[in-house]
């Protein structure tokens, strides 16, 4: 019977982030001249999905009570560097595919030896990585450009059986195979463990640097797959440097509107990506609203403080005040 | 291994003249230590006696810089916990070691949780975990529950579940039931003295006498880094011991309580029909000038929450409250500490809620006074250095500066700032959150017979302690707390362990609440 509670308990977060949305989705789909249509459906799954896939990233660093501002960058190097290799016959497209996943874990397999070896503040650290990250993408695509398999992005940014956007099912899958299985992984608790309290771990003798370094590595990966995702989606490579600081900056406010907590050891990457999703969808209501472009920024994020009034909306109800500082 | 008879007494670890410096002090200094299977050992010594020092060395927290130590006959070396538990040592720290955002679950299998396919099997997660809990009889705690929403006492409950969980060869407890309730101890002592039976080796750290005394087999008395003496529990006095601990004789432990006047004291803070959801109901009490009023029951029957609320801490109360006969609203802690209420609030614990521990001694005692320390809006160096000399001479605080991390400073002095940063202000009134925890008999002494030192000065002091010795000893009443509501309040001659706990436990009203 108490069972649930205690589910509830854990997942609240990720619930919160999950209400967000669905409100805001709401108000968007109710203004919307056209409605819930496939087409409507795809678009805004394939647009929330490049976010939700940086969010992710996000996420995992910030529960290690880390934060990474290289992420916007690692997704705009993978980007460029798609659309370079992953082009030609269904092996050199895998063969390419494979690669620019590898390249996104290196980058967070950096940032983690940088932060853990190097001993150096997360902030800074994915500071300066970035920018190299960012070097690198310049120097891969001084111009936009470049191609990619057009077959394969079709797919993934199509839909299945006419209806389902195959962008959401290529998320799920990535939260069912790499996610969930880090979150059981004796690394994942130890991750968690870390941005909980690292004094305590480390006297438990849980393997810290492991689950930091994982951490670190899949948000690479998760960042990767977003570069990937973006090339399908846009056809092309381009080093757009507003635009990777853009993504990291939102990908913050994401996992805030997810129920990731910054102080680290709470949240998860599925909240994160409603998060993604509730903060995607703020961009979308002012075209809805057929807002004048002048006013867009402003309002996004008039409506993006909204969104994370409402999160916060649970500390009113606070009865005991020493639990805002908790 | 060993097999040569007599495991009773057979030596399962041995130091050797171990020392560790940090910097220039020397933490422990040629420290010989021999521990039997089977035998329950207890080491005493005042905080910043060595003890902490000693238990990190055996769980591989610190390498010693001289001196070896021996496991079942052969030399070992520690470099991280990960190995001390490998060996089959478990501790039980005084610093909790448990991660507040896991579950109960998470926490008692995390050093080596049980794996299927490479993941965390979770149902044999928790099937080890409620062994583990019902095993140091602390079943009543759900496994799925946070650490973060338990009471302070049932984390203890958890670090001592997991331990276990370990199946260990050697347990040590360092300080593992000054959380504790009453009914908490004995189970936790029934468990110690299975495992003793079991051939487990038990290092049992504490301050309080009478659970050696019931617990110990040998103990070993340690003083500034050295070990004094080891002997055969009971074969020493109290009085013996603790002048081993202290080098210096002890009078009484209590100051003397004045004696009860016939007219009632003047009421400095009256509470009436203090309510805060289910957590506080119908709390109708006064504290007078020159009063010391004691909080008792079990931990976490509301004792906590009546301090906050009194504080301004929570929000949502209802009832009246009145200083000196008139109304207030005491809306957060900085109204509280105003000169018309003059309240201050010891909070329960020093670490997080009482002290910056990164930020300097000289900071942090004058934190709770700087709107009275400022001169044109700047603070107003020469007026604070005075108020805090006077404050380290009052309370006898020990340290090697002022400018020094108060992180640096043992807990008994810790304490002490803790308390100066607030008797800076001269306050009227004193809430203090179960003050003596895990702090040496010395400073303990001392914080005692300064609260009867600021009681007879006129203040109005409450004061909540986990403790009975200390209630009987300290307080001219206590009232006794259960589900929220004063249940009974004991003074005088009825003031006595035995109705202490009776009224805590409070028999008959369980029993209605559970038919209800």
């Amino acid at each position: 019977m108490t069972e649930w509670r205690y589910w509830l308990n854990e997942q609240r977060g990720t619930l919160i982030g999950l209400a967000i949305f669905l409100m805001m989705f709401a108000v968007y789909i109710a203004n919307h001249p056209a409605g819930l249509t496939a087409n409507v459906a795809q678009t805004a799954a394939n647009k929330g999905v490049l976010l939700a896939f940086v969010a992710m990233a996000q996420a995992l660093v910030v529960i290690t009570a880390g934060i990474d501002l290289s992420v916007g960058m690692i997704f705009i190097l993978t980007n460029c560097l798609a659309s370079w290799i992953v082009v030609g016959s269904p092996l050199a497209t895998t063969a390419g595919v494979v690669g620019v996943l590898a390249a996104g874990m290196l980058c967070g397999a950096i940032n983690g030896l940088l932060v853990i070896y190097g001993r150096l503040q997360p902030i800074v650290a994915t500071i300066a990585t970035g920018a190299v990250y960012f070097g690198i993408a310049l120097l891969l695509r001084p111009f936009p450009g470049g191609s990619v398999n057009e077959d394969l992005a079709d797919a993934v940014t199509g839909r299945l059986f006419g209806v389902v956007p195959a962008s959401l099912v290529l998320l799920a899958a990535v939260v069912l195979l790499v996610w969930i299985p880090f979150r059981r992984s004796v690394a994942g608790r130890a991750a968690y463990a870390a941005g909980s309290s690292e004094p305590a771990a480390f006297m438990s003798g849980m393997p810290l640097r492991r689950g930091k370094f994982a951490a670190y590595t899949v948000a690479g990966l998760f960042a990767g797959m977003g570069g990937l995702f973006l090339t399908f989606f846009t056809y092309t490579g381009e080093a757009a440097y507003a635009s990777g600081g853009g993504y990291t900056l939102w990908s913050i406010a994401a996992v805030v509107l997810g129920g990731v907590s910054l102080y680290g050891g709470r949240g998860s990457a599925v909240g994160a990506i409603f998060g993604a999703f509730a903060a995607r969808t703020t961009g979308d209501m002012l075209f809805v609203f057929d807002v004048d472009p002048l006013w867009q920024p402003l309002l996004q994020g008039v409506v993006l403080l909204i969104a994370v009034s409402i999160g916060a909306a649970g500390l009113l109800r606070v009865r005991n005040r020493l639990e805002w500082f908790r | 291994m060993d097999t040569s008879g007599n495991t009773a007494a057979m030596p399962l670890l041995r130091m050797e003249g171990v020392s560790k410096r940090y910097g220039g002090v020397r933490a422990l200094e040629n420290a010989h230590l021999t521990v039997g299977t089977g035998r329950i050992h207890a080491i005493l010594g005042e905080n910043g006696a060595g003890k902490s020092t000693l238990i990190k060395v055996i769980a591989g927290v610190v390498e010693p810089d001289e001196g070896r130590m021996l496991l079942g006959g052969r030399t070992i070396s520690f470099r991280s916990p990960a190995d001390a538990a490998a060996a089959g040592i478990a501790c039980v720290f005084q610093e909790l070691s448990l991660i507040p955002d896991l579950s109960v679950a998470d926490n008692i299998v995390i050093s080596n949780p049980p794996r299927r396919f490479g993941m965390i099997d979770r149902v044999a997660q928790r099937r080890i975990a409620e062994e583990a809990l019902s095993r140091a009889g602390a079943a009543d705690i759900h496994p799925r529950a946070l650490v973060r929403d338990l009471p302070l006492s049932r984390r203890q409950m958890v670090e001592i579940a997991k331990a276990l969980a370990r199946q260990p060869r050697i347990l040590i407890l360092d300080e593992a039931t000054s959380a504790l309730t009453a009914s908490d101890v004995e189970k936790v002592f029934a468990v110690l003295k299975r495992l003793k039976a079991e051939g487990l080796a038990i290092l049992y750290i504490s301050h309080r006498m009478h659970e050696i005394a019931e617990l110990a087999d040998e103990c070993t008395v340690f003083r500034n880094g050295r070990n004094v003496e080891s002997y055969v529990a009971g074969t020493r006095t109290d009085g013996e011991v603790v002048e081993m601990m202290i080098g210096r004789e002890v009078s009484t432990v209590f100051p003397a309580k004045p004696e009860p006047s016939p007219d009632p004291p003047v009421p400095i803070l009256e509470c009436r029909d203090l309510g805060w959801g289910e957590r506080l109901r119908d709390i109708s009490f006064s504290v007078g000038a020159g009063e010391v009023v004691g909080l008792g029951g079990l931990d976490g029957q509301g004792q906590r929450d009546l301090l906050l609320a009194l504080f301004g801490v929570l929000r949502g109360t209802s009832g009246t409250l009145l200083v000196d006969g008139t109304p207030v609203a005491i809306a957060s802690p900085s109204a509280a500490r105003v000169a018309g209420i003059g309240m201050a609030l010891i909070p329960e614990d020093r670490k997080t809620e009482g002290l910056m521990l990164p930020m300097t001694v000289r900071e942090n005692l004058s934190f709770a006074t700087l709107d009275r320390l400022t001169k044109r809006g700047m603070i107003d160096r020469d007026a604070e250095q005075a108020a805090i000399e006077e404050m380290v001479r009052l309370l006898g605080i020990k340290t090697a500066g002022l400018d020094i991390p108060v992180g640096a400073l043992s807990g008994g002095n810790q304490q002490k700032v803790v308390i100066a940063k607030w008797l800076m202000r001269k306050p009227r009134i004193v809430l203090l959150n179960d003050p003596t925890r895990g702090i040496d008999v010395g400073t303990k002494q001392e914080i005692y017979q300064l609260l009867r030192r600021l009681a007879d000065a006129g203040a109005a002091i409450l004061f909540y302690s986990t403790d009975y010795d200390e209630l009987i000893g300290c307080c001219d009443r206590v009232l006794v707390l259960y589900d929220g509501r004063i249940v009974r309040e004991l003074q005088g001659e009825g003031l006595t362990e035995h109705a202490l706990i009776a009224s805590a436990l409070n028999v008959e009203q369980a029993d209605q609440l559970e038919g209800a």
